[in-house]
């Protein structure tokens, strides 16, 4: 549906998307996520053919968008970033507008229009000035206009930035709805926002791909499922030293607890396990505890969570995974 | 090139100059200027001829501070406010997108001057007036007033100020207007007068209200309004060039 290869886009000496190849297939809704100036936008500009690509090409839906630009925005559907609206118009009045350069004839023109009013929660304001809407309403006749020609192929640059919660929760909504017959790209800083909606995730810094996959994969390769364990009547070396010789046992720090109110219990040993990917730590360690005849006041799973791989990944000076891998060990 | 895609760009510009009172402000504001000249400071009825002349010779002067006020808001407003970049995604050809506003807006021009309608017809109540020559005149006025558009709208695309190209319009239309007259004013005469008076947007303006539309000088408009909106369809494209 969308194949990228080698994307290239500079900016006389500064590189804003370096040598980018990715392919999305069809029905995907995949999430572009970096942070800001990492080149995301720049990459959807190049994709709706806004810009020219320095070098390396772009297919959507098989056409090119060097070549066949005209073919390839009738394919998509785009809301830029920022939702640029003409504001002296009523809503109703721009979607007409669209759907006339659009080349839909009157009575297509008009399901298409009232299909996209209730898709995106619009009947109220549809002879609303969009220069009188709210930021969230405006957000929504933005996406109205990218869904109005049912386009195969949508390409939403931070449709949720500056929405409240409840709008962006609205907005999540119909991007997961839209992802069963569109194929949907998005950009966006806010993880969560990927782990809720998006199939696949390709994480952008500096204008390269830094990594990609699903969001559960991508929180698989990070450092593995981290378990607290607290003991109480055990000192801290012996703790230390008996879980360190476990087979499931890839490494093991002190944890001390911040304060009171983390549970800390006095005179009690608490330590971090960092297990091997694929078992489950906590059970072993439950086993373990009982063959050692520990009572347990903390057993605690923490699962790595997309915005500390984000955080490693994206980090200034450090681009690869194994890298950061390492400094996450030397930081725990 | 596509019609339909030109004509949904021409209407949408079009209503947008009626969205706002400021399109009925700038059409009363231009009555009361011209109608005003001529009636009054021009003192038509001193004059006692029933003609029209009087009016149409201010109009370079009067469409220098009118016109690049139509195009100013085409391109600019479009860049502030990124609608460019929704504009430019959608499938249509530079060329479409350029020729529906610049029709827009002369669409706009033809509607004012159409209100201009009550100065013939005042004069044709006091008189008998060559209505040849008023037709004509109006023809000349569209041609002139295109050539203006076609300037102000490429100087739109230039900029996302539209001060700036309101202001940069009228200076490069006044260039145009003054090398038809500069070099008489200045004493010089030959090659120099004429090359200017052939390129100036003044003296063919003049030829027309002297003699009629000659196909010179429609030839001369077309031409000029072709050029300018060809740069403009290549300073729209100018973003993807690599």
């Amino acid at each position: 549906m969308i194949e990228v290869d080698g994307l290239t886009k500079r900016y006389g000496k500064h590189v804003a998307v370096n040598d980018v190849s990715f392919q999305i297939r069809k029905g995907e809704v995949v999430g572009l996520l970096g942070p800001n100036g990492a080149g995301k936008t720049t990459t959807m500009k190049m994709l709706t053919c806004y810009i020219s690509a320095t070098s390396g090409r772009a297919r959507i839906n098989g056409y090119d968008t060097f070549d066949q630009p005209l073919k390839v925005r009738e394919q998509v559907g785009y809301l830029p970033e920022s939702c640029p609206l003409y504001q002296d118009t009523d809503v109703v009045g721009y979607l007409r507008f669209c759907a006339d350069v659009r080349g839909l004839g009157a009575r297509e023109r008009k399901a298409a229009i009232d299909r996209v009013l209730s898709d995106c929660a619009l009947e109220d304001v549809r002879y609303k000035r969009i220069g009188h809407l709210s930021k969230g309403y405006r957000q929504r006749v933005g996406l109205a206009q990218a869904l109005l020609h049912n386009p195969p192929v949508l390409i939403l640059d931070e449709p949720t930035s500056g929405l409240d919660p409840n709008q962006i929760r609205d907005i999540l909504r119909l991007i997961t709805s839209l992802g069963q017959e569109h194929t949907v790209i998005h950009s966006t800083h806010i993880l969560s926002e990927v782990e809720a909606t998006s199939d696949r995730v390709l994480i952008i810094n500096r204008g390269e791909i830094v990594a990609q996959g699903s969001p559960r994969e991508l929180i698989a390769r990070g450092s593995g499922p981290l378990v607290f364990i607290t003991v109480p009547g055990v000192d801290q070396a012996t703790l230390l030293q008996r879980l360190a010789a476990c087979p499931f046992v890839v490494s093991v720090e002190a944890a001390f607890a911040a304060g009171p109110e983390a549970g800390q219990v006095p005179g009690a040993a608490r330590a971090a396990v960092h297990g091997v990917e694929g078992g489950d730590v906590a059970v072993e360690l439950f086993r373990f505890a009982v063959h050692q005849g520990w009572t347990l006041s903390e057993l605690r799973t923490e699962t790595a969570r997309l915005e500390e791989i984000f955080a490693n990944l994206t980090k200034p000076g450090d681009r690869i995974l194994g890298a950061s891998r390492a400094q996450e060990g030397d930081k725990a | 090139m596509n019609v339909t895609r030109v004509a949904a760009i021409f209407r949408k510009e079009l209503k947008s100059y009626f969205a706002s009172p400021l399109g009925y402000a700038f059409i009363l504001f231009y009555l009361l200027v011209s109608n005003g000249y001529f009636f009054f400071l021009h003192d038509f009825f001193r004059v006692g001829q029933a003609s029209m002349r009087g009016y149409f010779v201010m109009l370079p002067w009067i469409f220098l501070f009118f016109v690049p006020a139509v195009t100013m808001r085409l391109w600019a407003e479009e860049r502030k406010s990124g609608t460019l970049e929704v504009l430019l995604t959608m499938p249509l050809r530079e060329t479409e997108i350029v020729l529906g506003k610049f029709l827009a807006s002369l669409g706009f021009l033809a509607i004012t001057l159409a209100f201009t309608i009550t100065v013939p017809v005042s004069i044709g109540w006091l008189g008998r007036p060559d209505w040849g020559v008023i037709v004509g005149s109006y023809a000349g006025a569209l041609l002139l007033g295109a050539a203006y558009l076609a300037i102000g709208l490429w100087i739109s695309s230039l900029t996302e100020s539209q001060v700036v190209a309101f202001i940069a319009s009228v200076a490069m239309i006044f260039l145009l207007l003054v090398t038809g007259v500069a070099p008489h004013w200045l004493g010089s005469v030959g090659w120099f007068a004429t090359v200017g008076a052939y390129l100036s947007l003044f003296t063919h303006f003049q030829n027309i209200l002297r003699g009629g539309l000659d196909s010179r000088d429609v030839v001369y408009y077309v031409i000029l309004v072709w050029f300018f909106l060809y740069l403009n369809v290549k300073n729209i494209e100018a973003r993807k060039w690599r």
